[in-house]
């Protein structure tokens, strides 16, 4: 308990530190930013540049165009929107990545020929593909199910989300030692008990960190995706359409940057529930 | 002279907390230069904590500890001991040779001393060829002895040993008490060993410290004479005589039958 | 091998998974692998009449790479450029303010889940807000971008790696009597490397996403994201696969540069 509070307050405090240094920079700083050898090193400090945290917040309220919903309304509309293709994504992308973790522990040839591309992958660019993917939006057909530019998001977010899981729960799944595996062999256990009672157990402690960062990507595969995708609807979009309005209205475009860090922060906070309910449930046990 | 002088110790860890441990409780030991002294005792009857406590790596609750005539603070900080744990805790990042001159670049030796000191030392535990290997590609027992030769580096006066051979396998195990005692004969080092075993604590002691649990304390202290130790003396009917002697001694407490009293 | 979990690869379940033990035929599988999966690629989308803005042909791709390779290899500097001073500077800031936050308990206890929520925020949405704050037609913005990413992988796992010390390895420095400064030089940092590491692993690859992605949001448009954008608007697909390609490969060359480095850094890791 103490210690919970301890970190709430450093939450709160790095909040504040956070707020103090904005308004101390923008308050000490030179108006049109300090340039350097031609370029200019440290931000403006001009009300469109940075403009006040009161301001931004206040904005909030105000409705987003004249006589319109009020800009909180938009922007939580628009992160449920997001949400939608950040959970399918991560749901289905940590699903195929547990499976194709399980078939490389499985099969000794699947891990040597697909695991060098899996590493591989994690070290590109892959999010670079999302305006290649948007291009699906509208042309392709399931059946008579018509693409949705959301699910070119979600296909983002899902191809984002599973190499984190398929890499970390097949290092799980590899992780007990030889002398359980031999006792699991005394037992007569087949490969499916032994997965079930020993090598999934013990690949928790690498499965949560896995989902963490799986779910962090997911994030950002979707709001990146959202951009690239050309509709309205998502969070992602509401940056870059903010974002061109920065000259006459400045603080909107943080409401929406205060919206995506609020998806992410509720999307992080969901995975850290589901990880104490499973802590909890093994303490107990 | 002594070495090392306990008057009425004792160590409460958590003090005034409802997790309050009493760890020891009214010791008094007196080792004397040369001498080489065990103590042995069931778990929780704080060897370990008596050993930490002579290395001032923790502080008693009260009494007075002094070694070479100095508190246990001053001694440490003159680094009048070497110490060796169960675990050999190498640095990773530093070769073996690195390893053992960590202590003497502590004390800010010259190089060169440095160097021929750590393989002086090496060459006494046997491992002067893998001065430039890593711990990583060291055995268990390699690793131990490089943790001795790193103990004994700055030629201390006192060595504490926390079961530095509990992790090895009995033949790697007795080759090391030998060239332990003969290190300690040679250098005449006093040495405070804590150990699960009793034929270790007889072979290798001149007195063996019997402790029991809750409260940790001393109840007997067995004198060893079984005069330089040979191949013969393992078989001797006097070292037999001592085990049962220090058995006795430990199987006299009210400990609770679950607890082995003798690692096997 | 060990039963314990390792604390280092715990911490970075994303870290590779290194093939020791396998020899020459190492490179078969996946080889054959690659090989047997551009033949598929290629019959699927030639048999199949695969329209190229789902799926291009490699070979239509590969013919885009070798066409418009000096432009790839031109915007790809540019990428690679803020790639690498962001990484520098978010690297350098990360590892500073770690050693910094070991330094005070409280403040390495709260700061590692402050810095992972943070983490957890899409930050390369800054980028159209950096570009007001400077100017659009500068690269700084890119490179703050960058440099943020990159901050919190090294911030976190360095400070990790600092706060914990091995208990044998405390007890030794309190025997020889040494505090502060000494055994953060001797202990501390030596046996964070390994985690510094693992950030900067993880940092690479993050450096080079955020350079490309970046430019999507806007701002000055000579690197790689801004090709694979205009491409795409285009409807010129293979094109925009070919700078993806380029993108790829711009990815693996930091990712091995930190491996690299980290071999040469940490040559007991080796053995």
């Amino acid at each position: 308990m103490n210690r919970r509070l301890r970190l709430a307050l450093g939450g709160v405090g790095a909040v504040l530190v956070g707020v103090a240094l904005w308004e101390g920079y923008k308050a000490v700083g030179d108006p049109d930013g300090t340039v350097l050898f031609g370029a200019r090193v440290l931000p403006r400090t001009d009300d469109a540049a940075m403009p006040h945290v009161w301001t931004v917040l206040s904005r909030f309220g105000d409705p987003e165009l004249a006589g319109g919903d009020p800009i909180w309304l938009v922007v939580l509309q628009a992160c449920l929107f997001t949400l939608r293709s950040v959970a399918i994504g991560f749901v289905a992308g940590a699903l195929v990545g547990l499976l194709l973790a399980v078939l490389m522990q499985r099969l000794r040839v699947v891990e040597r020929g697909l695991l060098p591309y899996v590493i591989l992958s994690q070290t590109v660019p892959l999010i670079a593909l999302a305006p290649v993917i948007a291009g699906w939006g509208g042309r392709l057909a399931i059946g008579p199910y018509p693409w949705q530019p959301w699910m070119s998001v979600t296909v983002i977010a899902l191809y984002l989300a599973f190499f984190p899981v398929a890499v970390g729960m097949l290092r799980g799944l590899q992780s007990p030692a030889p002398i359980a595996e031999e006792l699991m062999r005394s037992y007569a256990a087949g490969w499916w008990r032994t997965l079930v009672k020993l090598r999934l157990p013990a690949s928790t402690p690498y499965l949560f960190p896995a989902l963490r960062l799986a779910a962090a990507a997911a994030v950002v595969g979707a709001v990146v995706g959202e951009i690239s995708t050309g509709t309205r609807g998502g969070v992602g979009r509401l940056v870059i359409e903010y974002s061109r309005e920065a000259t006459t209205d400045p603080a909107k475009v943080f409401t929406a940057m205060v919206g995506a860090a609020a998806l992410g922060l509720a999307v992080a906070a969901i995975v850290g529930l589901g990880e104490f309910l499973v802590g909890r449930r093994r303490v107990r046990a | 002279m002594t070495s090392v002088v306990l008057e009425g110790v004792s160590k409460v860890f958590n003090a005034g907390r409802a997790d309050e441990v009493t760890a020891l409780t009214g010791v008094d030991l007196t080792v004397a230069r040369g001498e080489f002294v065990s103590l042995i005792g069931p778990s929780g009857c704080g060897k370990s904590t008596l050993l930490r406590l002579v290395g001032d790596l923790i502080q008693p609750t009260s009494g007075a500890i002094t070694v070479a005539g100095k508190s246990a603070r001053t001694a440490r900080v003159d680094q009048e001991y070497g110490i060796a744990f169960q675990q050999a805790g190498l640095f990773d990042w530093r070769t073996v040779q690195r390893n053992v001159e960590l202590p003497l670049e502590l004390r800010g030796s010259p190089r060169q001393e440095r160097h021929d000191r750590a393989r002086e030392m090496l060459d006494l535990v046997g491992l002067a060829e893998f001065a430039g290997h890593y711990p990583a590609q060291l055995s268990g027992g390699m690793q131990q002895r490089v943790a001795i030769a790193r103990a004994l580096a700055v030629h201390p006066p006192l060595l504490l040993m926390d079961e530095p051979f509990g992790a090895l396998d009995e033949m790697t195990r007795e080759r090391l008490q030998d060239e332990l005692l003969r290190i300690c004969a040679s250098t005449g080092t006093s040495t405070i060993f804590v150990t699960h075993s009793i034929p270790e604590a007889v072979y290798l002691s001149d007195r063996v410290v019997v402790m029991s649990a809750r409260p940790g304390r001393i109840t007997e202290v067995v004198p060893v004479d079984l005069g330089p130790r040979t191949e013969a003396t393992r078989q001797s009917p006097g070292f037999f005589a001592g085990i049962t002697k220090v058995r006795k001694a430990l199987r006299g407490d009210p400990v609770p039958a679950a607890e082995p009293l003798v690692a096997p | 091998m060990t039963t314990a979990v390792d604390p280092v690869v715990a911490a970075d379940p994303a870290a590779p998974v290194v093939a020791r033990r396998r020899h020459g035929s190492a490179f078969v599988p996946p080889l054959l692998v690659g090989v047997v999966g551009l033949l598929l690629w290629e019959a699927v989308v030639t048999l199949g009449r695969v329209a190229p803005y789902v799926l291009p042909a490699p070979s239509a791709i590969g013919e885009q790479l070798w066409q418009s390779r000096e432009v790839v290899w031109r915007t790809g500097l540019a990428s690679g450029g803020n790639a690498l001073i962001g990484l520098l500077v978010g690297a350098a800031v990360g590892l500073l303010a770690a050693m910094v936050a070991a330094r005070f308990a409280y403040l390495g206890e709260v700061s590692i889940p402050v810095a992972a929520a943070l983490n957890a925020l899409p930050i390369i949405a800054l980028a159209p807000i950096l570009n007001n704050m400077f100017d659009s037609t500068s690269s700084v913005p890119r490179r703050l971008v960058v440099a943020i990413v990159v901050f919190f992988p090294v911030f976190v796992n360095a400070l990790r790696g600092l706060r914990e010390v091995d208990p044998i390895h405390r007890d030794l420095m309190a025997s020889y009597a040494a505090r502060g400064w000494t055994v953060t030089r001797l202990v501390r940092l030596p046996a964070a490397l390994p985690f510094v590491f693992t950030g900067l692993r993880q940092a690479s690859s993050l450096a080079v996403i955020a350079a490309v992605v970046a430019e999507y949001f806007g701002g000055l448009q000579n690197g790689l994201g801004s090709r694979i954008t205009s491409a795409a608007a285009n409807t010129a697909y293979p094109r925009a696969w070919a700078f993806v390609v380029g993108a790829c490969v711009l990815g693996l060359v930091f990712y091995l540069a930190a491996l690299l480095l980290e071999r040469l850094v940490m040559p007991w890791r080796r053995v």
